[in-house]
């Protein structure tokens, strides 16, 4: 055996797994073939989203690890609580807004509703005539391809790394392309849109998304600034979507965000795409079109058909832990997905149900018993 | 109806003006667009500090005669789009242009090599040191030390004594066979022969090479390596140029192929897109000499005038020899490759130090994991250094080819999805 668990994927919840594993004194091997993720293309926003009650449920716990983790990682990380802002741009998006104040108090959460007078005054980037927001102060941002890497080497020597393409996967075999094979009693797939080049069954699909940093310009905006409109089109549209969503980066740049292709796994930026979705930023924060872009890029998020991730046991491959689908929320829920895994692998009460990520309700029944460690094997 | 050209000429230098005069007889819409002020390029840059060369007003005063040709100034490329388009920005606001035929004649920019001190107030490149000496920055009675490597340090050294500044030494890091060598063939080129007598520099000393810029504030003294020998040169400027690296974004972009570094382009300076020519330093390192001439057949094929094209082949065969014996001359020393300290800045619009990045096995990754790249110049400068350093291959362009405003970048709303690389010739 190469190790106790072989990771296949470095981005954040590879890197947050093997975190979790390492920490309970399993030898972990991390593997990763370069092509980058998510994690590297995204906006690191820490957001809870709250579609239902699964997604809020894993979102809220998870940015609580992040602040408590957020004492010890490094100022590469560029963690920082800012909160986001959740604009009204109608009377009928201030009732939304009311009703996710109402869910999300009831989840224990900070937030609170700002009126048209108290928005201006905390964000007077915006345009005039906006009803309100809501406030969720826990919300945060962070550099995740270097909170990655904070995740991967906090731990010490129980994490190694290695590079390679994992060309397949049988039983508790791992097979690079170049021929050498690698072996654990559990291999957990934690790579994203590839994840399905290697568990074809996997219901993963890519959503295009882009995004575009503009130059430095401190002190303009302070949250991150999502239009509510974002749950109610973007989230949940199939067809291509634009939604404004503005977040100031600690350098003083703005990241300006997001737009949903599906159908597409070509990289290159689409200008008539980016115009649409710098439009819509626009609509919301006029000044920004006297700003200047810097670099606009596009990314793939790993898509599951009900918007949640899978988290478990691959129910016909014994030994195949499954980690992916996390879709535009990775970042944000990498911690609570490490403890949820960690907890079903070591045959332990996880600390919130983990029935609603079972990948089970896409890929079927079981049909062997789950493979555990027991806790008393942890080093 | 929209703003569409028949030949759409990228870069005013050298290169694009003797493509827009040699097409001007035929008659179509031309244009010609440049982000500086003035035509010219980097050679022939305007300013209040200039004396133009003769040859450089008649191509000026020859391109105020044709009314076919549009001068774009102050315009830049932002993006390419459908239908054969172009998204440009000006300082008051961006617009899209069509073309039948574009002409790339993007140029090059210099190599900074980093190196202790490199980042001071004082330092520059030797190229950058003419751009602002052109641009009026007053260097009367200043002492200059220059170094690096090639002709473009005599033209710099020059530049400046001709501003009044005191040229100390010209820190030359090919060896001194080398440079003789390149010298003796200069006859071949009586023109280019005579400019470098013009050139002669009581300072220049060959197998020498900067190792530290010393200052607090700024720039206070130079520190040269020669040989087993070290000499600290109490200066005020320090212009370093290690060579230029061709401006390939746009054509990258466009799906053009690039091989060695620059535009790749056949006999008629076509690229592999049917519609895109390019021509001058974007296609590789040689001279205005032959930016002219390459321009000029690019002119001429561009709008159809293959048998004047034609002509003009021998003379660029001749000056692309005296460009293969240049880069001969003056190939890099890899010993510079070791100036960097760990704590020497690679990329200084992020600050990130050469340690940051040498543990890395690739752009990419250093790219995430430090921020090099990632600020205003968006690896102009230490995306070309990181290449001659570690060896690694930047990332294919994307729009914003240039940092754009957000209202310019709305203009793409009204397109539709470029095809991705245009349509080969084959």
């Amino acid at each position: 055996m190469n190790a106790d668990v072989i990771i296949v994927g470095s981005g954040i919840i590879g890197a947050a797994c093997a975190d979790e594993l390492a920490r309970r004194g399993l030898e972990v091997l991390v593997l990763d073939d370069r092509r980058g993720g998510a994690t590297a293309a995204g906006m690191g926003h820490l957001v809870a989203l709250d579609d239902n009650p699964a997604e809020l449920k894993l979102s809220d716990h998870s940015i609580g690890r992040w602040r408590e983790w957020a004492r010890d990682m490094d100022q590469g990380c560029a963690y920082r609580n800012n909160g986001s802002l959740w604009l009204a741009a109608n009377e009928q998006e201030m009732a939304v807004a009311e009703a996710k104040l109402k869910t999300l108090r009831e989840a224990g959460m900070a937030c609170e509703l700002l009126g048209a007078e108290a928005l201006r005054a905390t964000e007077p980037e915006l345009r005039d005539g906006l009803p309100g927001a809501l406030k969720v102060a826990g919300d945060g941002i962070l550099y995740a391809p270097n909170a990655a890497r904070w995740l991967l080497t906090r731990g010490g020597r129980r994490i190694a790394e290695r590079q390679g393409r994992v060309a397949a996967i049988e039983a508790d075999e791992v097979r690079l392309d170049d021929g050498t094979r690698l072996r654990a009693p559990v291999v957990v797939l934690a790579n994203g849109i590839h994840a399905p080049e290697l568990a074809p069954d996997l219901p993963i699909e890519p959503k295009k998304g882009h995004l575009l940093i503009t130059d430095r310009y401190p002190g303009r905006v302070s949250h991150t600034l999502i239009e509510l409109g974002y749950v109610t089109s973007a989230h949940n549209a199939s067809g291509p979507s634009v939604a404004c969503n503005i977040q100031p980066r600690p350098t003083g740049q703005l990241f300006i965000g997001s737009s949903r292709q599906f159908g597409t796994s070509d990289p290159a930026v689409d200008g008539p795409m980016l115009a649409r979705m710098l439009r819509r930023a626009v609509d919301y924060m006029p000044g920004l079109a006297k700003l200047n872009g810097i670099r606009a890029w596009t990314g793939f998020r790993a898509a599951s058909p009900d918007g949640l991730p899978l988290i478990g046991e691959h129910p016909r491959r014994p030994g195949l832990w499954l980690a992916v689908g996390h879709e535009g929320l990775g970042v944000t829920t990498a911690p609570g997905t490490a403890e949820l895994l960690a907890a079903q692998l070591f045959g332990e009460t996880p600390p919130f149900a983990a029935e609603p990520y079972l990948p089970e309700r896409f890929l079927g029944a079981r049909d062997a018993q789950r493979t555990s460690i027991p806790s008393e094997a942890g080093r | 109806m929209s703003e569409r050209y028949d030949l759409l000429i990228v870069g005013a230098g050298p290169a694009g003006l003797a493509a827009a005069l040699a097409a001007a007889d035929s008659g179509l819409a031309i244009a010609l667009i440049d982000d500086n002020p003035a035509p010219g390029g980097q050679i022939w840059r305007d300013g209040p500090g200039v004396r133009l060369p003769a040859r450089a007003r008649r191509q000026r005063e020859a391109l105020a005669r044709h009314a076919n040709i549009t001068l774009l100034s102050g315009t830049r490329v932002v993006a390419c789009a459908d239908d054969r388009r172009l998204l440009v920005e000006d300082a008051d606001s961006g617009r899209l242009i069509g073309y039948r035929k574009l002409l790339l004649c993007t140029g090059a920019r210099e190599l900074l090599l980093p190196f202790p001190g490199w980042t001071l107030p004082g330092v520059t490149g030797a190229g950058g040191l003419q751009a602002l000496i052109k641009g009026g920055l007053p260097v009367r009675g200043e002492r200059v030390v220059i170094a690096g490597s090639g002709p473009l340090l005599l033209a710099s050294a020059a530049t400046a004594q001709k501003a009044g500044a005191q040229v100390l030494r010209v820190a030359e890091q090919a060896s001194h066979a080398a440079v003789a060598g390149f010298a003796a063939r200069l006859l071949q080129w009586p023109g280019k022969a005579v400019q470098a007598l013009g050139l002669h520099q009581p300072g220049y000393r060959c197998n020498a090479r900067v190792v530290a810029a010393l200052g607090s504030e700024r720039l206070e003294a130079v520190l040269i390596q020669r040989g087993g020998r070290r000499e600290e040169l109490p200066c005020e400027r320090l212009a370093c140029g290690f060579g230029l690296v061709p401006n390939t974004q746009l054509g990258e972009a466009l799906g053009c192929e690039v091989r060695a570094g620059a535009l790749a382009v056949d006999d008629l300076q076509r690229t592999r897109l049917a519609e895109v020519f390019a021509a001058g330093e974007c296609t590789g390192f040689g001279g205005s000499e032959l930016s002219l001439v390459e321009g000029a057949i690019a002119g001429h094929a561009a709008v159809g005038q293959t048998a004047r094209a034609e002509a003009l082949l021998p003379e660029r065969a001749r000056w692309r020899r005296f460009a293969r014996q240049l880069a001969r001359s003056f190939a890099l020393d890899p010993a510079l490759k070791d100036l960097p300290r760990p704590d020497t800045l690679v990329c200084r619009c992020e600050d990130v130090p050469y340690s940051a990045l040498a543990g890395h096995d690739g752009w990419v990754g250093a790219k995430l994991a430090s921020r090099c790249g990632m600020g205003a110049c968006q690896g102009r400068v230490c995306g070309a250094v990181a290449g001659y350093l570690f060896g690694w291959t930047p990332t294919r362009p994307r729009l914003p080819l240039s940092p754009a405003r957000v209202d310019t970048l709305l203009c793409l709303e009204e397109t539709a999805l470029p095809s991705a690389t245009g349509e080969p010739v084959e």
